[in-house]
């Protein structure tokens, strides 16, 4: 059974959609079960920092990964960047009052899909990019290939649905 | 919850006709002793009449004789006598090759999966893009060692019904043992083992609206089954256990309600429901042959979007159906059907189950598709794939 919480994010998502001309564009998926997620940000530098100003997701997948995707842009908004690829598995499901135990892969995908945005960001920016985030990068694009997806599909437009 | 109720899963568990309740009913309260012999007490002697009475009723329906049908505790129960009882019988006398095809229903497939740990060889047919056997390679495949071939009637997920006939044909002219699931066709689709030449046949209860945990086996004269499940000498000593009395008479008295009529209003509703969510919901397959299947199934996949999301979303609006998404299961395993018939795992993610019964109207398929195009645009929406907002 659902929590309440993830009932109320998988029916009502926060920050649902995509931003026009993102500073990073991330993309996760799952090659067990074939749930995929986007998420796009926006980023903002305020004393030398650098904020995530505004976050949107796109999410095909069970309950659990949309609320684990609403709930992720909810953890990752206004944070900044050091902060949010800090963002774990067990905080998007403790903030969602908790997952399924079979469920508990779809809230590392949240994670995974958030740091491949801020790792977009930053090697596009030439930032230097820290050893775990490189790490997990490589890991998410292997599992994500996995699902038959990559980057260009989601950005490929399929004409006439409904 | 919402007020009104669609329950739109008949294949997985039907709702019990009252009908059926008050023909059991007797049985729990008036005639609740153990089926004697006839030399028995009055009691026991009326029990044994009911169980025998609903025998003739169910072997009727078959076209078999009275003693070719056993009473077991549902579909997995007669699928494992089926395979392991053959197996136990011929495995050490004639080979120990078993047939059965990659879309086999659980008790047929998990069977034949325990079987090769015991030391059988199995082969797994093959399917086409509709979910029909290979027949070449199944007349390939038969070889002096097998000992059973096992083709299901009509798949329990896409519906589609295989060609028994000549299945039953082939089997017989390499003469080696042929038994079938009918769990989805029975009642449904007409079966005369005078026709189709199998020689075992698994049927259930609860698809009908009969019962649940009660099913039954047809065994042809002379075919080989071992027995083992021990203890008593009932069921013409092939399967040991109390005579589940009010289960077996609920099982015919369903099988009496069944009509041809019903079965054409089944037929309909599904019709109906591949029409128009084809028509009015882009990107949409149909899962499984688009004629040649069951009157009650309706399998569509829904592209760019998970199943588990649909169900869910569809059950806040009162509808039960179910899908072949791995999100869904608790193995998280996407359907093994879907991925035979080359169905990649996009498909099966966003696969649903429609199945009908006796409780169904029109208006419950209307208005299923009417909540789909709604709920199907919005998760699209939010879906990375397919078109943009």
């Amino acid at each position: 059974m659902y929590s309440e919480k993830v009932i109320d994010h998988f029916t009502n998502p926060r920050n649902a959609g995509e931003l026009k001309n993102p500073d990073g564009v991330g993309l996760a998926g799952n090659p067990v079960c074939g749930d995929v997620m986007k998420i796009t940000i926006k980023v903002r530098k305020e004393n030398c920092k650098d904020f995530i100003d505004d976050v949107k997701f796109k999410t095909m997948g069970c309950a659990a990964a949309i609320a684990t995707s609403s709930m992720v842009t909810e953890l990752a908004k206004g944070k900044t960047i050091n902060d949010a690829m800090k963002i774990t598995r067990i905080d998007i499901s403790d903030a969602l009052c908790g997952l399924p135990q079979v469920k508990m892969h779809c809230s590392n995908l949240a994670a995974d899909a958030l740091n491949e945005a801020i790792y977009d960001y930053m090697s596009k920016r030439n930032l230097t990019i820290p050893d775990d985030l490189e790490s997990r990068h490589k890991k998410t694009i292997k599992e994500t290939e996995g699902t038959g997806h990559k980057h260009d599909d989601a950005d490929a437009p399929v004409d006439e649905c409904g | 919850m919402p007020e009104k109720t669609s329950y739109l899963d008949n294949a997985a568990a039907t709702r019990l006709d009252e009908r059926v309740m008050d023909a059991m009913k007797p049985y729990f309260f008036d005639i609740y002793a153990v089926a004697t012999s006839e030399f028995g007490y009055s009691l026991g002697i009326e029990a044994r009449e009911a169980v025998d009475n609903s025998r003739n009723i169910i072997a009727n329906a078959l076209g078999a004789d009275s003693d070719e049908f056993i009473f077991t505790s549902g579909s997995t129960e007669s699928g494992n006598i089926a395979l392991k009882g053959v197996a136990l019988a011929l495995g050490n006398k004639k080979g120990k090759h078993i047939i059965v095809s990659k879309i086999e229903d659980f008790p047929v497939l998990q069977s034949a999966k325990a079987l090769e740990k015991q030391g059988f060889f199995v082969t797994y047919l093959n399917v086409d893009k509709d979910g029909f056997v290979d027949l070449e390679q199944l007349k390939e495949s038969i070889t002096g060692e097998t000992i059973l071939v096992s083709v299901q009637h009509a798949n329990q997920e896409i519906g589609t019904v295989q060609d028994i006939e000549e299945i039953g044909r082939i089997c017989r002219e390499k003469k080696t043992f042929f038994h079938t699931d009918a769990t989805h066709t029975f009642a449904r689709l007409p079966i005369d083992v005078k026709k189709i030449q199998a020689d075992m046949i698994t049927v259930s209860a609860n698809t009908i609206h009969g019962p649940k945990g009660v099913g039954g086996l047809y065994i042809r004269k002379e075919t080989p089954v071992a027995k083992w499940m021990d203890g008593g000498f009932q069921e013409f000593n092939l399967r040991a256990g109390q005579e589940n009395i009010p289960g077996a008479v609920g099982f015919a008295k369903a099988v009496e309600l069944v009509t041809p009529e019903e079965n054409a209003k089944l037929k309909d509703m599904r019709d109906r429901l591949i029409d128009l969510v084809l028509e009015k919901i882009p990107h949409t397959t149909l899962n499984g042959h688009r004629t040649k299947r069951t009157p009650q199934n309706a399998n569509i996949t829904f592209h760019f979007v998970e199943g588990e999301s649909l169900t869910l979303h569809l059950d806040m609006r009162g509808f039960s159906v179910s899908t072949g998404s791995a999100c869904f299961s608790r193995s998280l395993e996407s359907s093994h059907v879907i991925r035979g018939i080359g169905g990649d795992h996009e498909r099966a993610h966003g696969s649903l189950r429609f199945t009908f019964g006796r409780y169904n109207s029109m208006d419950d398929v209307d208005s299923v598709v009417s909540a789909l195009e709604d709920i199907v645009r919005s998760l699209r929406k939010i879906s990375p794939l397919g078109k943009k907002d």
